[in-house]
């Protein structure tokens, strides 16, 4: 017997006694958590800036997208940062002209593992947890790219926002099978005496860009 | 067969490793500053959810129905994420699982390699379960631990204590001495803040230099065929994305139906953990993505004596444990001890039911006792599990093995369980015995105190002192008491403290 | 204490005997928390074990009738305030069996509140285990006394008189540790406490 064999023929063993069909059970599982909420836009928008501050993250407001390439190089000249990494195919208009860009064309590690900044968008995101989740490819670009640099700049529309993880997730699932980050706030640890750390090895600055 | 728990077979039974353990002031310090501030970190989390209840009951819902169809959910999973470019192993125990990364490593390893094999991890219990560091090194590759606690506990050669956040039983200045030592940093301080950095520096270039990667998973879902780690430091991020081959091992119990069902326990787990809405990150994928990430993609399936478990329906629902180690954080009995008392990298009340379980030992058979039944565990648990009760039936497992032994018959425990039944079932035995017992204290009655009971009961007298029994009993007064009515308010029987 | 250390089957009979006596019982007030868990806990499912419906029936016909002495006063006969007198400071113990079995809460504050005389003062990290649990205080000698080393100092720290709670074992664990290091801190069962009325022995204890 193979060891696939044997392990299923061991769980078919141990579980002779079988309820209903896996689907049906899977569907009549009870859920009565809070899976939408009635939270009006001016509510989640609040709720989704507090969290993201409460967890280290700068939040820039912007009325419409002309201002975006404004926000953007306002945080970087905040943070001394001149030059900005960005996805293969990122809106120019989003981009400020002052600053050096370089677009992620299948770069190696080491040539990303010198950008100290990376731009991108984001798919959706959550108010209650302050998360940002990311659908990797197109403008939200590849894995990478938002892992080694150590400021990470990010683009959420307002109508992105959902207040509680189900709806986003939910946003998310028809592309599920594409690699996916969620984000909520800087890399951090409290692995020394609990002591919370910002910035491990991921990015050590987050700068949601919020759009309306 | 090679089930293994860790070392957990040449671990000391409980209360000789927490005596042990209790000796350590400093241990005892770090872990209790660690698991309180956790435990109210948690505490402050969950009172800001009001469905906080339901979810809980959803996620066992959602375990208990995915364990009763475990592997229809396997299949699906295999089925899934093999369509999406990703290869799944079976591994029925620790050494067969150890021999597929092994293969896997040496396969994708340059023939004419000169270099030690290197390959970086991401936290994984279940690779420290079944030991896979000491198999690599065996064969001559260098596992690296990549987690900032587990990299405390590899430099330092020590073992996890804690399932979370395996280093807690370190402090600031231990961690400085162990980095010092192995990071070349004669100079290094003891604050977080460059203990931290430290380990970015000596890990950084490691990450980039790596073609293999080691993971565990926190999720492995069937609808989708993806997997889902969830870590706070980035360094899963790292072995996930950057390597050239991913090697992740994976828990049979770690499936679950659909990509859906992330909505509970993504918003149970990080509360749960670490007290955080949730942890910095949580990477998904499924089987290989052209042009991002790891383009070899392999699962190894674990068995390791979780099947075991899924045939009796209160030990099938240890299974259920997402590994967040809330009833280690809330246990009175770890916080004393930290989790090296356990013998096991399982440690705290779900390593008491899950160890055990998994590898049968004479050690494991001391950890069902390691608990006063206080059931701070059962209410944190995010997914129900009720330890107290489990814990409650393996005892059961361990006495019925011992009555079947001359020496477990004759034991002091047994005869005094089986007399006290006796006694307990008879009135007139109950009344003769507490007369017998008044007369049998006096021995050891001084200034009307019991301090110091020979055999079991000196176990309390050697730190607790004992009323004796009265000479008047309640069954006494209450046959002689006045057969007064009682009503509120009125001057009721007398009586009264004493 | 059998079921509990894993001495399932001589807990049979244990059942039973409890059946016995008081399956006639109106009534059933017990002043232990945790022997009511036992019971509500367990004795179903030992009466299912043992694959006896009659034994089963009968538990299922009992268990709604037996009360915890704090439930019995405060949900059953709706009194919170009973008259006593207890004129000292006393710090509460939640026991583990009250609070996370029986779900017990406010009940024993409630009637504490109402005694005459008593200052009821809140015992810090109160939800923490006595370390007693049973046998474990004597198979696990070492871990049981450094738990109730904690509780002590809490105890100490609330500078109470009196330290009381729904549970008897939990209060001679606490009592033998305190009286060990010389304390004069009395442990005091809630019943004596609220049976204890002006000018007599308990009142001006």
């Amino acid at each position: 017997m193979t060891a696939r064999e044997e392990i299923l023929a061991r769980i078919q063993g141990a579980l002779h006694v079988r309820a209903s069909d896996p689907a049906n059970g899977h569907g009549k599982i009870e859920r009565t958590y809070t899976r939408t909420t009635s939270m009006n836009e001016h509510e989640t928008i609040e709720l989704f800036i507090d969290r993201l501050v409460d967890y280290d993250t700068e939040v820039i407001q912007v009325a419409s997208d002309s201002e975006i390439a404004g926000a953007v190089a306002q945080s970087m000249t905040k943070a001394q940062e001149t030059a900005l990494l960005a996805p293969a195919g990122f809106p120019q208009e989003w981009l400020p002209t002052s600053i050096a860009i370089t677009l992620d064309e299948n770069l190696s590690h080491v040539t990303l593992d010198a950008e100290k900044t990376v731009i991108t968008t984001c798919e959706a995101a959550v108010a209650s947890t302050g998360t940002i989740f990311l659908v990797h490819g197109g403008t939200q670009g590849r894995r990478v790219i938002t892992l080694l640099p150590d400021h990470h700049i990010c683009i959420v529309r307002r109508s992105q926002v959902y207040s509680v993880l189900p709806e986003a997730l939910a946003a998310v699932t028809a592309n599920a099978t594409k690699p996916i980050t969620t984000i909520s706030g800087p890399s951090a640890t409290s692995d020394i005496e609990m002591v919370r750390i910002r910035g491990v090895h991921g990015p050590r600055s987050l700068t949601v860009i919020l759009v309306s | 067969m090679s089930i293994r728990v860790g070392k957990a077979a040449k671990a000391p039974a409980f209360p000789i490793a927490a005596h042990k353990a209790l000796e350590n002031n400093q241990l005892r310090a770090n872990v209790r500053r660690a698991t309180t501030t956790i435990r109210n970190k948690r505490a402050l989390r969950v009172e800001e959810m009001p469905d906080w209840e339901s979810l809980r009951s959803a996620g066992a819902a959602i375990k208990q129905h995915t364990l009763a169809h475990l592997d229809h959910y396997l299949e699906e999973f295999v089925r899934n994420c093999e369509r999406a470019g990703g290869k799944v192993h079976w591994a029925r125990d620790a050494d067969e699982a150890n021999s597929i990364a092994i293969n896997l490593i040496r396969t994708y390893t340059p023939k004419d390699s000169t270099a030690p094999v290197e390959v970086i991890k991401v936290k994984t219990m279940t690779s420290d379960e079944i030991q896979m560091n000491h198999a690599l090194e065996r064969e001559g590759i260098v596992p690296i631990e990549t987690d900032l606690a587990d990299m405390i506990v590899q430099l330092g050669k020590d073992e996890p204590s804690h399932i979370v956040v395996p280093a807690l039983h370190k402090n600031r200045t231990e961690i400085r001495d162990i980095f010092r030592a192995s990071m070349a940093q004669p100079e290094l301080t003891d604050q977080p803040e460059d203990l931290t950095a430290a380990a970015r520096k000596y890990l950084r270039e490691r990450f980039l230099r790596t073609k293999i990667a080691v993971s565990g998973a926190n999720f492995a879902i069937a609808d989708t065929g993806s997997v889902c780690v969830v870590e706070s430091e980035g360094n899963g991020r790292m072995c996930l994305t950057l390597p050239e081959v991913l090697i992740t091992l994976v828990g049979i119990e770690k499936v679950i139906p659909s990509f859906g069902d992330l909505e509970v326990f993504l918003q149970t787990l990080p509360r749960s953990a670490t007290g955080e809405r949730m942890n910095p990150y949580n990477s998904l994928w499924t089987g290989v993505t052209p042009g991002d990430g790891p383009q070899h993609f392999h699962v190894i399936l674990l068995d390791n004596g979780r099947t075991k478990l899924l045939e009796d329906e209160m030990e099938r629902e240890t299974l259920q444990c997402i590994r967040c180690a809330a009833c280690l954080n809330a246990c009175p009995v770890y916080r004393e001890t930290g989790g090296h008392a356990y013998g096991s990298i399982y440690s705290g009340p779900i390593g008491a039911i899950l160890s055990p379980q998994l590898q049968s030992l004479e050690h494991s058979r001391s950890l069902p006792y390691a608990s006063t039944l206080c059931g701070a565990c059962y209410e944190v648990c995010p997914v129900k599990i009720n330890i107290p009760e489990v814990l409650i039936h393996l005892r059961g497992r361990v006495v019925r093995e011992d009555q079947k032994t001359l020496k477990g018959k004759l034991g002091v425990e047994n005869i005094a369980m089986q007399a006290a039944a006796t006694i307990f079932r008879s009135e007139r035995r109950y009344e003769a015995s507490q007369r017998l017992a008044r007369i049998g204290q006096l021995a050891f009655e001084r200034k009307g105190l019991l301090t110091n009971l020979p055999g079991m009961a000196g176990g309390w007298t050697a730190t607790r002192d004992l009323k004796p029994i009265p000479s008047h009993s309640f069954r006494d007064w209450w046959k002689s008491r006045n057969n007064t009515t009682w009503s509120p308010k009125s001057n009721m029987s007398q009586g009264g403290a004493n | 204490m059998h079921y509990n250390t894993g001495y399932h089957g001589e807990a049979v009979p244990l059942v039973r005997r409890f059946v016995e006596l008081f399956r006639d019982a109106e009534t059933v007030c017990v002043p232990s928390a945790s022997c009511v868990a036992m019971m509500r806990e367990h004795y179903e499912l030992i009466a299912r074990n043992e694959d006896d419906p009659r034994l089963l029936a009968e538990v299922q016909a009992l268990l709604p009738r037996v009360f915890e002495f704090s439930e019995l006063l405060t949900k059953k006969l709706k009194v919170t305030d009973v008259g006593a007198h207890f004129p000292h400071s006393v710090t509460y113990h939640p026991s583990c069996h009250s609070l996370r079995m029986l779900n017990i809460r406010e009940e024993p504050l409630t009637l504490l509140r109402a005694v005459d005389g008593l200052n009821l003062i809140e015992l810090p990290n109160r939800e923490q285990c006595c370390g007693f649990g049973g046998t474990f205080a004597v198979k696990n000698m070492d871990v049981s006394t450094a738990m109730l080393a904690e509780k002590k100092a809490c105890v100490i720290e609330t500078k109470a008189d009196v330290v009381t709670s729904l549970d008897n074992s939990c209060l001679m664990n606490i009592w033998g540790g305190l009286h060990r290091d010389g304390s004069s801190v009395r442990t005091v069962h809630i019943a004596e406490i609220l049976n204890s009325v002006k000018g007599l022995a308990g009142g001006n204890a």
